[in-house]
Order: structure tokens, then C-alpha cells, then sequence
């Protein structure tokens, strides 16, 4: 096994580890606020078909991105409506609203393309192109650290560089501003914010709110950079793998990013039958690898490995005292 | 006193709910160009104008009844069971090896044995995340989504493995023996020369589904462990004080969860495939979520939502066949009925309520 090879799986990693991250930092902002989002998958599989369709339709990825982001918020409103307004169950609201997801996007895909449920093929700017970072080419030739430069950091979409970015951003904001305190203290007891005399209901919009615009990028991601259309249920379970990592980084930002890449390493290595049998010697079944991520959650959920706390209030709507 | 009367409780509201739900999808159709009134009249003629299409109709709601029972009992114990999709993939399993591997003398030992397996591989399924909710405080909803996704894993291992025909391509297993094929319903209500239900897939498991129907009413209701796993559902720690274990009320009443959900392999994989074939579930797993919310967790309301359900899957198909609007619509119908039925029933709730405290209040004051 050589450089390119390992350069070769790490690079697939971070790139399917992205919308892992989007999705995951989606739901941590929703969960911190109290809401419980099952939703996830459901909302980036939207934000995937629209952000492909406009795509196409416009010619342009970024009017793309915002049609995604648009449809993932439709959906987040939805959520917000039963799970906050409605005092619904947010378990079972989630749960809708993959399905409307599942439904819809091949509903309207075959009335507005007639391609059985797809989108067309996006070519061009219709699609993330990877970026070169500078002095890449240059670079590439300074061994070891050329290569890990120009493989690795560089030549990824925008998407990518935004997901990273959003891991210090979302650290900062619930760590480091007045608004994260109270969207921290509103999951775990909402009853404290309410006395000091902020609006519950507006901080666990807002938390809805930021989950559905992460959750459309990733989406967007999925659809216009990972891979160049969008097709049915393309999100295939990504959004209960983040849901998986939230849990596995115990509701933390930086042990997302590190939960999403260790498991989009899974997925990468997973594609790689010939890389595992060169590092095992032998074959290791596809489907092991595939399904890591869930039995390690349950691993962990069970405690057995450092417990995993979720937010005291998540799950349960808030009603005022009268 | 109650702010509405029962009857409204139970019959008004699922019914508000459904006709939202209802008026939205007609919308959805309108939008995409084609007419609501004529994808109805389709769908009825296609499920129910014929005992072709009431075969099938009824054979997807044999389905349904068995996972929105599972998931009603779970939502008795006040349990969010969103793995029976998970616990059908391994009741199918359970029913494979006992069709495959045990020669049986007659259908309805097979059916007999299928059961049990079906039911002891499911609840086998359901009992690790019960467990593990009961004793390490795991939120049961997302390790049962986990175990969905281990079990299609595990599905798909065996069938591309250890349980593929050798010289066979497909990832399936082989065929049952002749002696485990259950009666259709053509072969039930065929006479002489008139063939009714002429290739439907409805069969005997049907009737196995209507009395699991009546087992779970008697459950909930007629004896001490039902009432135990309402005690709990209404208030764990009113029911912890009476002497009720949580753990005890968490096992059992998920294991019956997981052991209803894989019953459904009777129908589906003994009754119609005659074999175990990959993705063999369908989505029926879910459906039973709607199915449960939609039927007040109550047999009787899960039986006839079951039929609802069944309708809408058959005519479904139909609508594939004959116009532009997918199948998918179904799974667009499916999560209206979940949003309205499950998670916006304050929505519907809390303006009826007002209505009917008004009416009262006026009638109070003529009198």
C-alpha cells in the first residue's frame, strides 16, 4: 500500500464525511435547543432534489445551493410548527417529515423532468466544481508533503471548506455568545430561560431554523458537488448516521467533526474492497463496514464506552406555567 | 369532566385529520397536472372493483394490521417502537429457516411453526434495544432506527451468503417446499368454475392478523399485564409506586411489539414470496407507525386502518399503471396521515375543543 492509495481513501473520506458533518452540526444545534430531529434525512433528501433542480433549471450551483437551503427550511418550518407551536411529538413529526421527503422529491421529479424520479445530469457551473488552493500545482511536486497537500487540502468543492468552517463557527456561537448560552440552557431547562424573560419559543425557532439551513447545504452537497444529479432516496441514510455521530460526540461540535470523519472514513474504506484486503489480508464483508456506524452507536448509547447525555429537555415541548 | 365527548375523540378527530390530509395530497396531485377526482375513482375501481383488487388490497392490509398493532402495544407502554421494519426483515428470516429446513406435513402446522418463528425472531429483535432502554437508559427510538439498518445488513449477508441457493444469482433464498404454500384466497373461495381472487395475493394469514386483532384487544384491556402496561404508558412513576417494574413492562411490552411486527413474514414472506427475498419489508414497518397513530392504538381502529392503508397501496399501484402520478404518492399520502394524526393533533384538537366547550357553555345557559 502506498501514499496515493492512503492519500486516495482519506480524500474520499472528508468528501463523504461532509454532508455526515452538515447534517450533524444540523441536528446539534436542534438537539441543544431541545428539539429532537429525525427529521434530518428527510430535509437534506429535499434540499438534494431542489437544490439539483434549480440547478439545472438556472445553470447556476449557488442559486442551486439556495434553492436547497430553501426547501430544507419548508420542511424545518413544518417541524417547528408541530414540535414547538403544536406541542407535538417531535419523534413522530421527524418521522413525517422523511417520509413527505421520500415521497415528494420523486413526486415532482418525474412531473417536472419525466426521468422516472430524477433529476438531469448536471454539468459545468451547474455543479461545485473542486477548487484548487493556492500554489497546489506548485507544490505537488515537494515529496510527502506535496502530495498530501495537493490531494488531500486542496482540490475539494466550496462545500467542503464551509463544512469545515461551520465546526469553530458553530463552537463559537454556543460557547462564546449570549444567544448559544440561551440555546444551550433551552434544552436543558427551558422553564430557567422563560423566567429570566427570553422567549422560548423564539430561541427553539431559531435553533429549527439554523439545523434546516445546515441540512439544505448538505443536501445541495449530496446532490450538485458529491455526485452530479439527484436521484431517489439519494441521501440513503446519511441523516441517521449524522443522527449516529451527534450521539457518538455526545451533542459536542469539535467531536462531531471527528465522529463524521471516522465514520465517512468507514464509508470510504467500505468502497475499497481491494484497500482492505491488502491492510486485513483477508476480506472483510462490505456490509461490516456499512453498518459500524450504527452498531457503535448502540455501543455507546448503551453506555459502555463513556455515557452519552442528551439535553435534559430534549423531546419535550414546552408549555408556560399559567 | 373531559372538554369533548369521547365519540369525538375517537372518531372526529382521525377524521379531520384524514380529510387534511386528504384535501393536501388531492392538492399535490392537482399540482403536478393531474386530477384528483379521476386518480380516486382509479384507485377504488382498481382496489376495490374487483376481487383481483380486493385480493391485493387485502393482502397489503394483513401487512399493516400486524406492524400497526406492534406499534400500538409499544404505544400503550408509552414506547416509540420505530423498528418494525427491522423486526419484519428477521421474522422473514425466522419464518425462511423454519420453511426451509423443517419438512412439514401440512399447511397448517407450517403456518403454525411459521408463526412462532416469525414471532420469536421478531421480538428476539425487538429485545436488545428494550433492554437496553430498560437497563442503560438508551432512547429506544433511535437504537430501534439502529437496529433497522444492523438488520437489512445482516439481511443482506445471508442472502448473498449462507442461505443463497448455490448456482443462484439472485440474492434470495430458494423456494419453500410445496407443503409450506398457505391457501390464497383463491383457493379458498374459488368454486367450480367461478375463480375469485384469481392471482390476488391475499391468503390465510389474513384471518391470523384479525386474531391477533382480538388478542391484543383482550391483552390491553381484559387482563392484569395489560393494565400494567397502561399504568406504565399513562405514568411510569405512578405505576413504579403500585408495585409495577419498569423493566419488566419495557421488555414485554416491546417483545410483543417486535414479535407482532415479525408475524407480518407470515403473509409476506410464507404466504406470498414463498421465499426470502431482499428489501421483503417494503416500508411496511413504517406504515404501521401511520396505521397505529391513525387507528388511536386501538385493534379495532388498527384493523380498519390497516384497510385504509391497504386501499391506498393497491390503488396506488394502480395509479402507477394507468396515469403520470407515481408510486411514491402513497409514501407523500403516508406522511400527511403521520403529521396529522401524530404529530399536529393539537392543531385539530385544541379548535374543536373550544367549539364544543362553547356549545355547552350555551346550552348550560338556556337551561
Amino acid at each position: 500500500m502506498d501514499l496515493s492509495t492512503i492519500l486516495q481513501v482519506l480524500d474520499s473520506t472528508v468528501r463523504l464525511a461532509t454532508p455526515l458533518l452538515l447534517a450533524c452540526l444540523a441536528g446539534l444545534f436542534s438537539e441543544r435547543a431541545g428539539i429532537f430531529d429525525i427529521g434530518l434525512e428527510g430535509k437534506m433528501l429535499a434540499a438534494a432534489f431542489l437544490s439539483a433542480a434549480v440547478a439545472y433549471t438556472s445553470g447556476s450551483a449557488w442559486v442551486g445551493l439556495g434553492a436547497g437551503i430553501f426547501a430544507s427550511l419548508l420542511l424545518s418550518g413544518i417541524h417547528g410548527l408541530a414540535s414547538i407551536t403544536f406541542r407535538g411529538n417531535q419523534l413522530i413529526s421527524g418521522v413525517a417529515i422523511n417520509f413527505l421527503a421520500a415521497g415528494l422529491t420523486v413526486v415532482v421529479a418525474q412531473s417536472w423532468f419525466g426521468q422516472g424520479g430524477r433529476t438531469p445530469q448536471l454539468a459545468g457551473s451547474a455543479r461545485f466544481e473542486p477548487i484548487t488552493l493556492p500554489f497546489a500545482d506548485a507544490l505537488r511536486e515537494v515529496p510527502v508533503l506535496g502530495p498530501i497537500y495537493y490531494e488531500l487540502i486542496s482540490g475539494h468543492t466550496a462545500l467542503v471548506y464551509i463544512a469545515l468552517l461551520f465546526v469553530p463557527l458553530t463552537w463559537w456561537v454556543l460557547y462564546r455568545t449570549r444567544f448559544g448560552l440561551r440555546l444551550r440552557a433551552v434544552g436543558e431547562n427551558p422553564a430557567a430561560v422563560d423566567t429570566a424573560g427570553i422567549s422560548v419559543v423564539w430561541l427553539r425557532y431559531m435553533a429549527v431554523l439554523i439545523c434546516g439551513v445546515l441540512c439544505g447545504i448538505a443536501g445541495a452537497y449530496l446532490a450538485t458537488a458529491l455526485q452530479a444529479s439527484f436521484v431517489k432516496d439519494m441521501s440513503a441514510g446519511r441523516g441517521y448516521i449524522a443522527l449516529a455521530a451527534l450521539i457518538f460526540a455526545k451533542w459536542r461540535p469539535w467531536y462531531a467533526l471527528y465522529a463524521c470523519l471516522l465514520f465517512g472514513f468507514l464509508q470510504a474504506f467500505a468502497l475499497r474492497p481491494d484497500v482492505i484486503q491488502t491492510v486485513f489480508g483477508f476480506k472483510v464483508n462490505a456490509q461490516l463496514l456499512d453498518v459500524l456506524p450504527y452498531i457503535l452507536t448502540v455501543i455507546i448509547l448503551a453506555g459502555f464506552v463513556g455515557k452519552a447525555v442528551p439535553p435534559r429537555a430534549g423531546g419535550q415541548p414546552y408549555v408556560k406555567e399559567r | 369532566m373531559d372538554a369533548m365527548p369521547k365519540w369525538a375523540d375517537v372518531v372526529l378527530i382521525p377524521l379531520i385529520s384524514l380529510i387534511l390530509a386528504a384535501t393536501l395530497s388531492a392538492l399535490v396531485i392537482l399540482a403536478i397536472g393531474e386530477s384528483p377526482v379521476e386518480a380516486l375513482n382509479l384507485m377504488v375501481k382498481g382496489a376495490l372493483g374487483s376481487t383481483y383488487g380486493w385480493g391485493y388490497t387485502l393482502y397489503y392490509a394483513t401487512n399493516f394490521i400486524f406492524t400497526g398493532l406492534a406499534v400500538s402495544i409499544a404505544f400503550h407502554a408509552r414506547m416509540f417502537n420505530i423498528g418494525g421494519e427491522g423486526q419484519a426483515m428477521v421474522g422473514g428470516l425466522g419464518v425462511a429457516l423454519i420453511c426451509l429446513y423443517i419438512p412439514w406435513p401440512h399447511w397448517s402446522l407450517a403456518l403454525l411453526g411459521g408463526t412462532i418463528a416469525a414471532a420469536l425472531f421478531g421480538a428476539a429483535w425487538a429485545a436488545i434495544p428494550a433492554f437496553l432502554q430498560a437497563k442503560r437508559g438508551s432512547h429506544i427510538v433511535i437504537t430501534t432506527i439502529m437496529f433497522n439498518f444492523i438488520a437489512a445488513a445482516m439481511l443482506n449477508y445471508l442472502l448473498i451468503g449462507a442461505l443463497k441457493p448455490k448456482g443462484s444469482m439472485e440474492p434470495a433464498t430458494g423456494k419453500f417446499p410445496e407443503a409450506t404454500h398457505l391457501p390464497s384466497f383463491q383457493d379458498m373461495f374459488s368454486f367450480g368454475e367461478t375463480a375469485l381472487f384469481r392471482g390476488a395475493p391475499a391468503n390465510v394469514s389474513f384471518f391470523v392478523a384479525i386474531l391477533a386483532c382480538i388478542a391484543v384487544w383482550a391483552l390491553i384491556w381484559k387482563t392484569k399485564l395489560g393494565y400494567e402496561i397502561r399504568a406504565f404508558g399513562h405514568s411510569d412513576t405512578a405505576a413504579k409506586y403500585a408495585g409495577i417494574s419498569p423493566t419488566k413492562i419495557i421488555m414485554i411490552s416491546m417483545m410483543i411489539s417486535g414479535g407482532l411486527a415479525g408475524m407480518m413474514a407470515i403473509n409476506n414472506v410464507q404466504g406470498e414470496a414463498e421465499r426470502l427475498v431482499l428489501n421483503a419489508v417494503e416500508g411496511a414497518g413504517f406504515i404501521g407507525i401511520a396505521v397505529a397513530l391513525m387507528g388511536r392504538s386501538h385493534p379495532f381502529g388498527v384493523f380498519l386502518a390497516a384497510l385504509l392503508f391497504g386501499f391506498l397501496y393497491q390503488g396506488g399501484a394502480e395509479l402507477a399503471l394507468w396515469t403520470k402520478i407515481p408510486r411514491e404518492m402513497i409514501v407523500v399520502i403516508q406522511a400527511l396521515v403521520i403529521l396529522f394524526t401524530g404529530a399536529l393533533d393539537d392543531m385539530v384538537r385544541v379548535p374543536l375543543e373550544r367549539v364544543f366547550l362553547a356549545l355547552r357553555r350555551r346550552k348550560g345557559g338556556a337551561a
